[in-house]
């Protein structure tokens, strides 16, 4: 049972990738929304087995660390991985009738979909340290061809800058692993965990910890390495886009916290995780002062994803030499923030996307009168909001509110005002979008009305969102989950 | 688990349910709409007279769950909230009646009632919390609900005047925010409790306590509009009548001053927070935004931000009313909660009927206007010397409570306030009231509209007169079992002897 | 002092040189050429540093070639990329349009 889970998982994805390939775009659609059903399918499961019996380590094939893959399924995991089904089918699927498929090489999204969904599998549940990066580098490949699927020389630039970042993070990424394994001999993380407990640290391996960081930052475009974000997250495809901020930014993320929660307490120091708090903190500061600034309607939400993700990284000074409780809360805020803000802005984008096709422009102050004539998705727009504002029911609010507890908790209040702050600006720059909605000026009568399904797809994520301030409890429980640790090497 | 305690998700539950059906109907659906509205008001006002006697009789009503590791999601039913719920049934019935008359032919009505309804049920919300963290979950979502009412015209002014709405609200909301996430890290998760949770204290937590009160009263102070937080809610004017009615009367500065009183009483304690020194200064801030915001009223021309002036004084009555840490004064306060929700509605619901039928905004266009409008003028009439405290108006019963409750407990600076206040109240409305009656018409109307034989449309005829008609009855009758009066009596009851 | 050290050593200097070209150079092509030198450097590393065994390593040996695949697969589409930028844009670095004034691979 297991077996076929994880096949489905991993691998039919690539089949799909291929398949897809071979097709024009019709029929790339129909096998996407086979495959969907299946991906869906298999993440439920999945997420069923863990619920049930608790997370585990699984060696693909039969083969271990540190040749084979060791994959660890745990509540985390597989609550990304149910994620990224809820996500990238809703992209998936506004994709399908958002491309305009009369462009030849539009057919080319699909295998990059799927190649995009296999690597983020592979880093949600990746065990060992080469073989995230291999999933790391799957990611960063599709989604730059996914930018570049624009065509035109502004998303061209954009790729390219985003490919170049990308790659120098990996690199970064890769020395970091190189050393950990000069140093221990082993890559699999539960590994050089088991050899950390028994050997009083050095610093070496903290340099690899931090190359490794300071790689997975600039993939994550933590300030004030974000610079490649807002021009290819804002000139992407809608659907590309919402991939990318809800999905790709989350996985160097991901690795990131997995590392600093495994090594920081032996590794890290409190300079450092301050340090990357303080980042953190400038990032919510600074991508909501820009987001405030911006004329384009998308470059206002990329700008807001570069702030939304200075949140995440408040998780390294919640965590070190902090009480368990405190650091548990701290790890259940910055996991409810993941969700959320994906949810959230793949809804935002989607329906970001859905206003400029309606009004023909992407400029902000075209929106005007819209919300006469497309209530639907600037509704959309607006509940997604709610979230990124982090305001109350919805999950945005719910992981705020676990972060508030951890800063007051440990005693580093400064932390709350940043979310404080922060909750106010994204207020700003998302209250400059309504409000240029409501405008009502005359001769605003030609709107084109995209189709329902478009519609209706940011309103489900945003729905999400928003509900899952009232099921935060019981998401959080399937992580907490015990682990059978026998399997560990 | 019973039905009887999911009362209180059904009385939230109505009016969201309204608000989605009314954002899924059509905008042309005119007829289905109202009848939706109406439907869930009256449904509403049913099941809160219900909880009403049920609370009366001792029952719990309530359900929760916990939805956050450590938080728990609480709805239930005391007497304060069924105060704050009753004011909030009754006078949505009567604002959607008059809306729909407010609003006819105008567009947007989709936009404008389903976030009405919205606003209402976070209203429900808000009086039903069981603790800070829900009552707080209600007190943003308010926030979010009226923001489009306020800039429901789309005009540069209604939209200037929803920013500036929005960074006084939002800016509260963070403050409130962070007092709450502050005492929930201290305490742990406080439900709200007859007599509060700190009365014997342990004395480390001293100086944070106070801390966080000031915090908390200047978060909600925003909404209550307490000096110098009240720069929103003239500017605010701008919205359409009813929703200036709902922010006044019912809503926004309500949930403030609710809340304010919800701190005090079931969170601190009375007992405990004068025993901090909380109290004192509370009142002499309310005190003195009485004086301030009266005198403010005065040099208003608008009709509209004359009576926001007036909204901003009478609202601290509340707050000076508990503040004044005995019972009888607390009394007139709470009472208050009530007597001014009825008495500002049927204000604004005159200033509407004024602007609506005869385009009048500013007070020196009113002269004469009694003479075209009797019935709205003698609703005026009542409303006003009602905010005066002539006997034996609603306004009277909550000063002489007051007054009583001051001298009560020795504070006798409080009536010099009172009386201060009461004459301002008459220097700034009897002007009006005079040029209503006693002035000649000085020629044609701005903007004159005909309804046949009523003055102007039955929808917005009606219910001015209706709220007219109770503020005179709860105030002579304010003896009987549930006038708000004994209604008051009840709840301080409950918290001197919990 | 091993030779295989030495590997890490001159693996380190070319990932000094290879960031040094990346982060300075503005033809993209240079820049591509930067980075495939900063990844034979990692690779050197990877291989020269681990001292656990006697005589070659091979698991570090079986990564190395997983990474130049991995490498090879990113040089491909950034010279695809490059090449078509050139043909839309006439330009072959990123600096000089209005919405890139911030420059640098960030």
């Amino acid at each position: 049972m297991t077996l076929w889970l994880m096949a489905g998982l991993l691998f039919t994805p690539l089949a799909w990738a291929v398949l897809t390939l071979l097709t024009d775009f019709v029929w790339g659609r129909r096998v996407t929304w086979v495959g969907i059903l299946v991906q869906v399918f298999v993440s439920l499961g999945l997420w069923l087995t863990v619920a049930q019996n608790g997370g585990f380590y699984y060696d693909l094939g039969g083969w271990g660390a540190p040749l084979g893959i060791e994959l660890r399924v745990d509540g985390l995991a597989v609550t990304f991985v149910l994620l990224t089904a809820a996500v990238a089918s809703a992209c998936g699927l506004h994709a399908g009738v958002y491309i305009d498929r009369h462009k030849s090489w539009h057919r080319y999204f699909w295998p990059l979909f799927w190649f995009l969904w296999s690597g983020l599998n592979a880093v949600w549940l990746g065990g060992d340290l080469f073989n995230l990066y291999v999933g790391l580098e799957l990611i960063s490949l599709s989604a730059v061809g996914l930018v570049a699927l624009g065509g035109n020389a502004n998303a061209l630039r954009a790729s390219i800058r985003y490919l170049l970042a990308a790659l120098l993070g990996s690199l970064a990424y890769l020395l970091g692993v190189a050393l950990i394994y000069g140093q221990f001999g082993t890559l699999s993380i539960a590994g050089v965990v088991l050899w950390l407990d028994s050997h009083s640290a050095s610093a070496g391996p903290g340099l690899a910890l931090a190359l490794m960081v300071t790689g997975l930052a600039l993939k994550t475009a933590l300030f004030p390495l974000h610079r490649w974000l807002p021009p290819a997250h804002g000139i992407a495809k809608s659907p590309v886009s919402a991939l990318l901020s809800a999905l790709v930014v989350k996985a160097s993320f991901y690795i990131a916290a997995r590392l600093w929660l495994a090594f920081g307490e032996s590794l890290g120091n409190q300079a450092a995780a301050q340090a990357v708090g303080f980042m953190g903190s400038a990032a919510v500061i600074w991508g909501s002062w820009l987001a405030c600034k911006q004329v384009q309607l998308k470059q206002v939400v990329a700008y807001s994803s570069v702030a939304q993700i200075g949140y995440l990284f408040l998780l390294f000074p919640l965590t070190y030499s902090v009480s368990d409780s405190i650091s548990l809360q701290a790890q259940q805020g910055i996991t409810l923030q993941v969700i959320s803000h994906a949810l959230a802005k793949a809804a935002m984008f989607l329906a970001a996307g859905n206003l400029i096709l309606s009004v023909g422009s992407s400029r902000v102050d075209a929106l005007a009168g819209v919300s006469r004539f497309l209530p639907f998705s600037l509704f959309s727009f607006g509940l997604a909001g709610v979230s990124l504002m982090s305001l109350p029911p919805s999950g945005g609010f719910a992981a705020k509110w676990l972060l508030l507890q951890a800063s007051l908790g440990s005693g580093q209040w400064w932390w709350a005002l940043v979310l404080l702050a922060g909750g106010l600006l994204s207020a700003a720059y998302l209250f400059r979008i309504y409000r240029a909605s409501f405008a009502e000026i005359p001769e605003t009568d030609q709107f084109f009305h995209p189709s329902k399904s478009l519609e209706v797809i940011p309103m489900v994520l945003a729905l999400m969102a928003l509900g899952l301030g009232f099921v935060s409890e019981q998401v959080l429980s399937v992580m907490a989950l015990p682990f059978a640790e026998e399997g560990a090497p | 688990m019973t039905l009887e305690q999911w009362l209180p998700v059904f009385a939230l539950m109505i009016s969201l349910a309204a608000s989605l059906v009314i954002f899924a109907l059509p905008e042309t659906g005119y007829v289905r709409r109202t009848s939706v509205n109406l439907g869930a008001a009256v449904l509403k006002l049913v099941v809160v007279i219900v909880m009403v006697w049920g609370v009366f009789h001792g029952v719990n009503y309530g359900v929760s769950f916990t939805m956050l590791p450590g938080v728990t999601f609480v709805l239930r039913a005391d007497a304060l909230s069924m105060m704050f719920a009753g004011l909030s049934a009754v006078l949505w019935l009567l604002t959607t009646i008059y809306a729909v008359g407010y609003l006819e032919d105008s567009p947007n009505r989709r936009r404008f009632f389903g976030f009405f309804s919205l606003c209402v049920a976070s209203t429900m919300g808000i009086a039903l919390a069981g603790n800070l963290f829900t009552f707080f979950l209600f007190y943003e979502m308010l926030t979010l609900s009226t923001y489009p009412l306020v800039v429901h015209r789309g005009t540069e002014k209604a939209l200037r005047a929803g920013r500036t709405y929005l960074i006084y609200t939002l800016t509260g909301g963070a403050v409130l925010l962070f007092a709450i996430a502050w005492l929930h890290s201290l305490a742990g998760d406080l439900s709200f409790r007859d007599g509060g949770h700190f009365v014997d204290a342990d004395p480390d937590i001293h100086r944070s306590l106070i801390l966080i009160f000031i915090l908390l009263v200047a978060g909600l102070g925003v909404k209550a509009a307490l000096f110098p937080l009240h720069g929103w809610l003239p500017q605010a004017m701008v919205a359409p009548a009813p929703v200036s009615a709902l922010l006044h009367a019912v809503a926004v500065v309500k949930a403030g001053a609710f809340g304010i009183v919800r701190v005090v009483y079931d969170v601190y304690g009375v007992e405990a927070s004068s025993a901090l020194g909380l109290l004192a200064p509370l009142s002499w801030l309310a005190a003195f935004t009485i004086l301030y915001a009266s005198t403010r009223a005065l040099w208003q021309v608008d009709l509209k931000r004359r009576l926001a002036f007036s909204t901003i004084s009478q609202v601290s009555y509340i707050i000076l009313g508990i503040a004044l840490a005995g019972p009888l004064a607390a009394v007139g306060g709470l009472v208050h909660l009530l007597h001014q929700g009825i008495m500002k509605i049927t204000l604004f619901f005159c200033a509407g009927n004024y602007a609506e039928t005869l385009g009048i905004h500013r007070i020196d266009e009113m002269d004469g206007a009694g003479q075209r409008m009797p019935g709205t003028s003698v609703a005026f009439t009542i409303g006003a010397f009602g905010m005066i405290g002539a006997p034996p108006l609603a306004g009277f019963i909550t000063k002489w409570v007051m007054g009583s409750g001051a001298l009560a407990v020795n504070m006798d600076w409080v009536i010099l306030v009172l009386v201060g206040s009461s004459l301002l109240n008459a220097a700034y409305f009897l002007p009006i009231v005079h040029r209503l009656w006693f002035r000649e018409v000085k020629g044609a109307w701005p903007e004159e509209r005909h309804w046949g034989r009523l003055e102007t449309s039955p929808w917005l005829f009606w219910p001015p007169l209706l709220t007219a008609v109770v503020t005179v009855v709860i105030g002579v009758l304010a003896s009987l079992p549930f006038s708000p009066l004994s209604w008051a009596e009840l709840i301080v009851l409950r918290e001197y002897a919990p | 002092m091993t030779p295989s050290l030495l590997y890490a050593m001159a693996g380190a200097v070319l990932c000094g040189i290879g960031l040094f070209g990346l982060l300075r150079l503005s033809h993209l092509l240079r820049k591509l050429l930067a980075f495939n030198i900063m990844g034979s450097g990692v690779f050197l590393i990877m291989v020269g540093l681990p001292q656990h065994h006697v005589g070659p390593d091979p698991v570090p040996q079986a990564l190395v070639l997983t990474g130049i695949v991995v490498a090879i697969a990113a040089t491909a589409l950034a010279v695809v990329l490059i090449r078509r930028y050139y043909h839309q844009s006439g330009m072959a670095s990123l600096e000089g349009e209005a919405d890139s004034r911030e420059g640098g691979p960030l």
